[in-house]
């Protein structure tokens, strides 16, 4: 859908990544393309997550893990992984959405606030404005705010997944991940979601990994395919699913295996 | 962040003084020890057979005091032992789940009664009560404090032993029940044999317990020292016998006051080699499963 | 077949009568203590210090002396056993300095209560100055419970889902942000249940007490840790000779007279009840504890 290439808010370069001694990623490299959707589909164990979590360093928080290679963030050309950079900077920027619905036992209003708090936003106004302003922006603002102030875990399974979102978004991210958001969620709760991320992409750069062709070639612009830790081939989604490059590429769509 | 540094360096501080704790009781104990040894030759220490410390003629024969210390331990697992394996065995492989859930409970309040409390109903329950059976039992005796001191190990016993039962798989039960055994066979010659590391490490711990034990046995065993393995006569324990010195007057620095370090690290070293073996069988055992 | 089914009948049997052992003492200890020590329990025993004569002895020292010393152990062993609980679950790297700390806590869960008497005597009392004092005590039995609040703390942070540390982390939260807006408040209930069973264990240790020096016969109160005038809060108290309830009832028990008995009885009846009510506390706490948070 996209003919000419937009700005780049990302670039990976030679990507290698270690747990311990086994190479887990090879040698990535591929640009992340600002405002738009790109996915990163493969079979289990292509290393999709492992990628994906690279960009916010969440394996800075297990031991023995090594990175090699660049992720840099535009438009200050930082790169991302390097020894210096502070994870916590790299986090306040780059927002994620995990797999299961994760928030936090408190209140709906407290989870969405929590990042502008360890911020050291102390503003009341300030955090109730932004609050409201990233339900609405997760489309959850009318179903919730009446139930501010109660548990988030009352909310339903596509309701607490829209509030990690909101919860991603208080913090205006520049990029935001998502590792496979749906998978835990029922049809209706996805299609939610996939709509929410196409008004979304119009504001964040977004990554997403999934599972689910499918998904992919629905709310993706640009999709990576990656196969045991290498990224197999890389294009625009029509492009790709249409007539892909690789004959790998090829075989996995068509289901050949997987 | 320098703050998140510092606040690490402080938990860390705070981890650390159980290092120190250690290195603490090591140092008192070993330094007033040595001085001790000073006086009294390591020999007539293991050897001599009479221990009158504070006597002018003293004598510093570790054997009185570690005879009443092993002679009440052994009454307790007599106890402890027998009745904690049956109820682990019986609980893990036999009891229905709510009354297992009502009864763990319990034995862990049995564990949590004050020992001079076990001591009171040791001395002016239990020493009457044998008095009646064992005529001429005297009114401090090894046998009472030794039954109630076992009784107060149960739960160490059983809770440790019962977890090392149910952490066998089912698979392995399952095995066995397929060839037409009984529950009881199953627990006998199947779970017991795979869980014996972790019940031996129970037992042990049992031991390092009934040799750690104090109030129970200063007051219902008292605390006259006696070379004795019957435990139909009093005796002092190696911790009842500190417990006397400590209610006396002690000057700092007198023969008097290093013997009690000087039983102090006779009792750390055995209670230390128990929790050893205890703890690397439990470890053993849980690599296995 | 029958037969041999028998025996499984037969171990069930066994089984619950071993159980009944071990249950009816216990009842028979607390309804020996009830009948024996409860015509002595009126509000005189409470408000008496200790005698001479048994029948005007109290306990009003020991329970005084025992509830300052509680508050010693719980400012010392809480912030202590937290702390150390925290580092161990959330900072400490796998090295050797870990394992050591991880093997001396486990190491000290088993050492005779006796030997930290023996500790304290040495290390507080004298080399420190400390004297025999409550704070000595309090230190003592802080050390003591130690690795009771240690691993409370450690088993309840283990229980915190690991995707909620993420979902903390993801949104730019330091380490210690997650500790004390996640970490903590998720598993103070557990903790919470840990430190009142290490109190109840606490509450009724004799033998380190005695070590220290406690005195058996204390007929006046440590000073009163508030004061009419300025600065309004002494600390003079923290120094001061004391006793507290085991030994009083150890004293009494020491006694042959049938009435100190009786004292000691009710003593023990109350320091039972005591420890009883916090097990007991605790336990339901657990069980509430389960049935709440379901992660």
């Amino acid at each position: 859908m996209v003919r000419d290439l937009p700005a780049t808010k990302a670039e990976v370069r030679d990507l290698n990544f270690y747990y311990g001694d086994f190479r887990a990623l090879k040698g990535i490299a591929m640009p992340v393309h600002e405002r738009r959707v790109t996915a990163l589909i493969g079979p289990s164990g292509c290393g999709k997550s492992t990628f994906l979590r690279c960009f916010n360093r969440m394996h800075d928080l297990y031991p023995g893990n090594r990175y090699e290679g660049e992720i840099v963030l535009h438009p200050e050309n930082t790169n991302l992984l390097a020894r210096e950079v502070d994870p916590i900077e790299v986090r306040m920027r780059i927002g994620m959405v995990f797999q299961k619905p994760n928030p936090f036992p408190k209140t709906v209003f407290e989870n969405v606030a929590y990042g502008l708090r360890v911020r050291g936003e102390r503003s009341r106004r300030a955090i109730e404005d932004k609050v409201e302003q990233a339900l609405n922006e997760a489309a959850l603002w009318d179903e919730v705010r009446d139930r501010l102030h109660q548990p988030a875990y009352n909310l339903s399974g596509g309701q607490q997944q829209r509030l990690c979102i909101a919860r991603a978004l208080a913090t205006d991210p520049e990029l935001l991940l998502f590792d496979e958001p749906t998978s835990a969620l029922d049809p209706i709760a996805t299609a939610s979601i996939e709509e929410l991320m196409h008004d979304l992409k119009q504001r964040v750069t977004i990554l997403i990994v999934t599972h689910n062709m499918q998904q992919a070639a629905r709310v993706s612009d640009f999709t990576a395919y990656m196969y045991l830790g290498e990224l197999i081939e890389f294009g625009v989604t029509d492009d790709l699913f249409i007539k892909p490059k690789m004959k790998q590429t090829e075989d996995y769509l068509t289901g050949r295996f997987g | 962040m320098l703050r998140e540094r510092a606040i690490e360096l402080l938990l860390f501080g705070a981890a650390f003084v159980s290092v120190l704790t250690t290195v603490g009781i090591v140092y008192i104990l070993v330094k007033e020890s040595v001085v001790f040894f000073q006086h009294v030759p390591l020999a007539d220490f293991f050897t001599d057979r009479q221990w009158t410390p504070l006597f002018d003629d003293a004598h510093f024969g570790i054997v009185v005091l570690l005879s009443g210390t092993l002679t009440s331990s052994a009454v307790a697992l007599g106890v402890a032992i027998p009745l904690g394996t049956i109820i682990a065995i019986y609980l893990s492989e036999f009891a229905p789940f709510r009354l297992r859930e009502a009864v763990k409970p319990v034995l862990e309040m049995l564990g949590g009664v004050p020992t001079i409390v076990y001591g009171y109903f040791a001395l002016l329950f239990l020493t009457p009560l044998l008095q009646r059976f064992i005529p001429g039992l005297p009114g401090f005796n090894l046998l009472s404090a030794g039954i109630v001191m076992g009784i107060m190990i149960i739960p160490y016993v059983s809770s440790i032993s019962e977890d090392a039962m149910r952490a066998v798989p089912m698979a392995l039960r399952e095995g066995s029940y397929a060839m037409g055994a009984t529950r009881l066979q199953t627990a006998l010659k199947v779970v017991v044999p795979a869980a014996f590391s972790g019940i031996a490490s129970a037992y042990i711990l049992g031991i390092s317990r009934a040799v750690g034990e104090t109030m129970i046995l200063a007051v219902a065993a008292g605390m006259q020292p006696n070379l004795t393995f019957n435990p139909l006569e009093p005796a002092a324990t190696i911790t009842a016998f500190i417990v006397q010195v400590a209610l006396g007057d002690l000057p700092h620095g007198s023969v008097g006051y290093q013997t009690i370090f000087a039983a102090g690290l006779t009792l750390m070293v055995l209670t230390l080699a128990c929790n050893l073996a205890g703890h690397y069988l439990r470890k053993r055992f849980r690599e296995a499963y | 077949m029958i037969r041999r089914q028998r025996y499984d009948v037969l171990f069930v049997a066994v089984g619950i009568a071993a159980l009944a052992i071990g249950i009816l003492t216990f009842l028979t200890l607390f309804v020996d203590m009830a009948v024996r020590g409860l015509p002595r329990l009126d509000l005189d025993f409470f408000t008496s210090f200790p005698s001479r004569r048994a029948a005007n002895a109290g306990i009003l020292s020991a329970w005084v002396g025992s509830t300052l010393v509680m508050v010693v152990t719980a400012i010392f062993a809480v912030p202590l056993g937290v702390a150390s609980g925290v580092y161990l679950e959330e900072y400490a790297p796998k090295n050797w300095a870990t394992d050591l700390i991880e093997i001396n806590i486990t190491n000290l869960a088993g050492v005779p209560s006796i030997v930290y008497g023996l500790l304290a005597l040495g290390l507080f009392v004298y080399q420190f100055g400390l004297g025999q004092s409550i704070l000595t005590a309090g230190l003592t039995l802080a050390l003591l419970i130690l690795p009771v609040v240690i691993v409370a703390t450690r088993e309840a942070i283990r229980s915190i889902p690991q995707t909620i540390r993420e979902g903390s982390y993801a949104v730019g939260a330091t380490r210690w942000q997650t500790v004390r807006h996640h970490i903590l408040p998720y598993s103070s209930p557990g903790i919470l249940t840990g430190v009142i069973i290490g109190m109840a264990r606490a509450i009724g240790e004799t033998a380190p007490i005695i070590t220290i020096g406690a005195l058996t016969f204390i007929a006046f109160l440590p000073p009163a840790p508030l004061k009419a005038e300025p600065p309004f809060v002494s600390f003079e108290w923290l120094w001061s000779p004391f006793t507290v309830m085991p030994i009083q009832m150890f004293n009494w028990t020491s006694r042959p007279e049938a009435a100190f008995q009786a004292n000691a009885a009710a003593a023990g009846f109350v320091l039972v009840f005591m420890t009883l009510t916090m097990n007991a506390l605790a336990i339901w706490l657990r069980y509430r504890l389960r049935r709440s948070i379901k992660w």
